[in-house]
Order: C-alpha cells, then structure tokens, then sequence
C-alpha cells in the first residue's frame, strides 16, 4: 500500500534526474562503510549547518555506521539563523547522535576586528566556511573519526563552494547528486520535512538564499548540467532543448571557471616520479591503514 | 549427463592484498567443495582488486606461481576459475584468468580488450592479450569459453568462442555500477546491458552463459555483483543479489544444450567462411582508403 503524503510536493524534481533512490542509498551506504574500513576509523563527523547537505549526510552515514558514530558539530557565527540552528538541533533529537557546539563568532571577530572592518561579505564567507574546517579538522583527532563530505553534486560544478572550507572532508558520500537528487534521497531517508521545503542558504549573511544569489533555480540549473556535463549536449543542443541561451552560457562559464576547484594542485614536475602524474596509487594501500 | 553444480564466488576483493584474497580463495573454495559443487568461478582479478593502479606489478604473479598451483590443489575434484594480474616471461602484465583442474593451471585467457575511457584506465597498467579461444574442460566434460568483463562488450568475442566450440561462455567482471537511474528495475544502467548482453548471447550462440561480477568498492567505485546465469535458450536459471557479497550455488543441465542446438541450429549454419572472407575485404577497403588519405595534402 502506498501512503500518500497529504501534504503539497516540496521540491521541483525534473523527471530525467529522478533517480532509484534505494539504488543510490545502498551505494552509499557501501562506499561509507568501505572508505572507513579502508582508512581504519568506525567513526566520522560532519558540520551540521540545519540545510539539507549536511542533514541527508548524517542521516545516510547514521544508516550506514550507526548514529551513535557520527558526530554532529554545529557551528553557527553570531548572525547565523536561529532556524538554521533549531533545524539541525531537530536532526541531531531525530537521530539520536552525539553533537557538539562551536561558536565561530570569536575565530572569525577576532580576525576581521583586527584591522580588517571592511571586508566584504565573500571574505567573511569564506573565512567562516574556512574557520569550519578548522573546527571539524581539530573535531577529527579528539572524536577519532573523518571528516565527511557534504557538498552537492551542483555546488561543485558551478563552483558554489569555498576552496579547502566547506569543499574539504576526507571523503564525500553526495557529491555525485545534484541537488535536485538529494532532495529526492532526502524525501526518502526522512528528513525532516522543513529542511527539504525551505529555500536553501549557505546563510553567510541574514535572509540570503542560494537562488536568490546566484539568480536561478537549483531545478533549472541541474537541468541544464545534466545536459551539458552527464550527456555531453553542447551548448546550442541545449539551447535547442528549450532553456535560455543567457543562462546556458552562464552556467557553462561557471563550470569552466571552477575547474580548479575540482583538482588537486599541479605540482612541477621536476623527478622521475611526480605524485598525481607518474606516481598513481590508490589512497589507501594494504598495509597503511590505521591500527 | 548429470546436472552440474556450480558455485558463484562473488566476492569482494581487498584492493592491492593479494595474501589476504588468496586465503579468501581458500576458504570459498573448502565452501563449495562441502557444497559439492562441479565448477567454482571468481570475479575479474578476485586475487587482487580492480584500481591497482601502479600496484599493479606488485602483486603480479607468473602463471606458475606456487600460490596458483595451491589454489589448484585445494580445488580437488572441483574446477575453479580465478583471476589475477599475471606477469609474462618477458614482464608485460596482463588481467587473466585462469581455469584451474586436475590439480594444474589448465587454461590461461588474457584479457583483450582492455577499457580506457570513461572512468575506465586499463590500457595504461596493462597489455592486451591477443588470443580468444576455448578450452576443454575434462573434469565437466564441456568446452568452455573463458573471457574477461569488456571482451564481452566486443561481439567478437562471443562469436568466436562459440565457433572454437565452446558450450559455457563465462565472464569474469569487475563491473562498476554507475547511471543511477529511477527507469531501470535494477536502478543500475550497467546491470541493464549486462543483463541483454549475457541474454543476448546466449541465446545468439545457444550457450549457457555464466556471468560472475564482484561487490565492494574500490576508491570511488562501487561494483553491483548480480551475477548471473542464462541457459542456451536466453532464459535467465539464476541471478545472485546485487551488492550482496557469497557464494551462490546453482546448476546448470547440458542436455539443455542439446536441446535447445536442435531446436535452434544457429551454430550449425554459421557461415565462418563468409566471415573471414567479408572481414579480409573490409579490412583491406580499409588500408587501401587509409593509406589514400595519408597521401592526400
């Protein structure tokens, strides 16, 4: 029997990105479980803003290794959103993990008080985001567990993310879902229901929403990534698919611009065998991983 | 004949262990051998996991290698195929696998079209092997057609094995699951083709079809298992869960065979003759147009 929700649909979900939402979760469950038998951790942590990124992870790494090993650190600056907060207080009671609060205000004051009042939204974005990893990274060695991955699929491609902040984890369980995709997977592993309704925020200043700032929709623009990255259409093709030829452009400068986002650094290639050129081994080899 | 049991090793490899996947070897096969079983069969390098990348000469193994011929022996009455990063006389490694009976390597077929494209990287770790061939098996009695996940992706390979008689087309994969998608009823594009191929071709060479994938996950890859096995007339007599890792058990009934090659001689009027003679013409079309527009400024 099918129960049906009386409730109206939360998100846009474009047809062609719908996807076998069990398929994808027992994947993921998998590659959890096997990045950290391979590492030799039974434990991970996540920054758990109260947005949906963070949620789904916690509740698919909670599926995957058990609630009582993930750790949730929340971490809010002075003028993140009280709902923010109550959200992600919402999962961690709905999961039953261990969580813990770090205030970022007094990092990143500290900082920008010094000399540096004028600096603009996106430095203190960034500077937040990067203050985070610290945060999660120092989390990582007194919880004994890996930083996971939150990042969408989407952020990535358009490079919606800040460099070694919000993009940095050991491992990333969603970041081949669009978010498009990880609203359908979070619908169906039980996030709440407000975290999949509300407008998604990076909330690096009061009321900003991700759409808003970025001027699409997230339905729109997985649409077209799908198109242009997953099926190789060119421009014109999907110009020709019915989307607007300004945001297509867009979008595919976006993508080109973020490459060097999506790769490790190019080291000089000086000796016989350079990492990541010549040097090719798989990140956890027999015999390295912790004991 | 008899019906014969097979065992279905679907295991999961730990990447780049080679001790540690031979003592798994060890194990499944003492399993199937409690179970009775005729022929046990492992994934594509079930020796060494897949993303090798350039471990792979260190865990490569010549074909005489004491710790194959213990595999060899462990197998008793049964036939165990198993495969490996194989190191040739001359240091070209290769992805083989090998039929192993009567106590001794029987059979060794290389890997020959290797993937390199996609998230695939093969042709840059290895060589191909150049030989598709079948091979007797005395212990079952049957001509077996052994390949490697993608030779199965060249119609060739199919083609000529059933030529060179071979009853039992088996592939080996360690085949990635990727294209997630809500239309398929796997969810899994990759197990889709999987599953039209190996129908495809067995009832296109009225052969059985024994189709061994492995699970786990390597990096950030993980490979769906569903192994699988088509009877000569394309009906699918077994089909393993995916993802889930052990040893399957099932049989197969050569009679089947007889059965369906009278009832759909398909292999009796192939036209080999035809074949080699079109192909000789295509080819040589070919050469002579290559060369033409070489000349061409």
């Amino acid at each position: 029997m099918t129960v049906t929700d009386p409730r109206p649909p939360a998100f846009e979900l474009p047809p062609e990105l719908a996807i076998d939402t069990a398929a994808a979760r027992r994947i993921i469950g998998a590659f959890i479980r096997a990045q950290l038998d391979q590492a030799g951790f039974d434990k991970v942590l996540l920054g758990l803003s109260g947005g949906i990124d963070s949620a789904l992870v916690a509740y698919l790494a909670a599926e995957a290794i058990g609630p009582q090993n993930v750790l949730a650190v929340l971490m809010p600056y002075r003028t993140s959103s009280p709902e923010s907060r109550g959200d992600a207080e919402t999962v961690v009671s709905d999961l039953g993990c261990p969580s813990e609060l770090v205030d970022i205000s007094a990092i990143v004051d500290g900082y920008f008080e010094e000399g540096r009042t004028d600096a603009s939204p996106m430095r203190r974005g960034n500077f937040m985001a990067r203050a985070r990893m610290m945060v999660l990274y120092d989390h990582s060695v007194t919880w004994s567990g890996l930083v996971i991955g939150t990042s969408n699929k989407t952020e990535t491609l358009i490079g919606y993310s800040t460099l070694w902040g919000d993009s940095a984890s050991a491992f990333n369980p969603i970041g081949d879902l669009y978010k498009s995709q990880i609203r359908q997977v979070s619908a169906m592993v039980g996030v709440p229901h407000a975290i999949i309704a509300k407008a998604p925020s990076a909330d690096l200043w009061p009321g900003q929403t991700d759409e808003e700032e970025v001027g699409f929709s997230y339905a729109t623009v997985d649409r077209i990534l799908f198109r242009l990255v997953d099926r190789r259409l060119s421009i014109e093709e999907v110009v020709a698919d019915g989307f607007e030829r300004e945001l297509v452009q867009r979008v595919d400068r976006m993508v080109a611009g973020s490459e060097f986002k999506r790769q490790v650094p190019p080291i000089a290639k000086i000796g016989p065998r350079t990492a990541g050129i010549d040097y090719l081994y798989p990140r956890r080899r027999p015999g390295s991983a912790r004991v | 004949m008899a019906a014969l049991r097979l065992a279905l090793a679907q295991i999961a490899p730990r990447l780049g262990a080679l001790e540690t996947n031979l003592r798994r070897h060890h194990e499944l096969i003492d399993e199937a051998r409690g179970h009775e079983a005729d022929l046990v069969v492992f994934p594509e390098l079930g020796l060494t996991g897949y993303l090798l990348q350039d471990l792979n000469a260190e865990v490569a193994i010549r074909r005489n290698d004491p710790r194959l011929l213990e595999l060899a022996q462990a197998a008793g009455n049964m036939s165990v195929i198993v495969s490996f990063v194989e190191e040739s006389s001359d240091h070209k490694l290769y992805i083989s696998a090998a039929l192993l009976e009567n106590q001794a390597v029987r059979h060794v077929h290389r890997k020959v079209f290797l993937p390199t494209y996609g998230l695939f990287d093969e042709r840059r770790f290895f060589a191909p092997g150049s030989t598709i061939r079948a091979a007797n098996s005395e212990r079952l009695d049957l001509r077996l057609g052994i390949s490697v996940c993608e030779d199965f992706w060249h119609l060739a390979t199919p083609q000529l094995l059933a030529l060179d008689g071979a009853q039992v087309l088996i592939n080996v994969s360690s085949s990635p699951g990727r294209d997630v998608a809500a239309v398929n009823e796997t969810g899994l594009g990759t197990a889709e083709s999987w599953r039209s191929i190996n129908r495809t071709y067995a009832q296109l060479t009225t052969s059985y079809v024994i189709f061994v994938n492995r699970v786990g996950v390597d990096e950030s890859i993980t490979f769906w298992g569903g192994s699988e096995v088509v009877a000569p007339d394309g009906e699918c007599v077994f089909r393993a869960p995916t993802h889930d890792e052990g040893l399957y058990l099932t049989q197969i009934d050569p009679a089947e065979l007889r059965r369906e090659r009278i009832a759909s001689p398909l292999l009796r009027d192939e036209r080999p003759e035809v074949v080699i003679r079109q192909l000789d013409q295509i080819i040589g079309e070919r050469l002579e147009r290559d060369a033409r527009s070489a000349k061409r400024p």
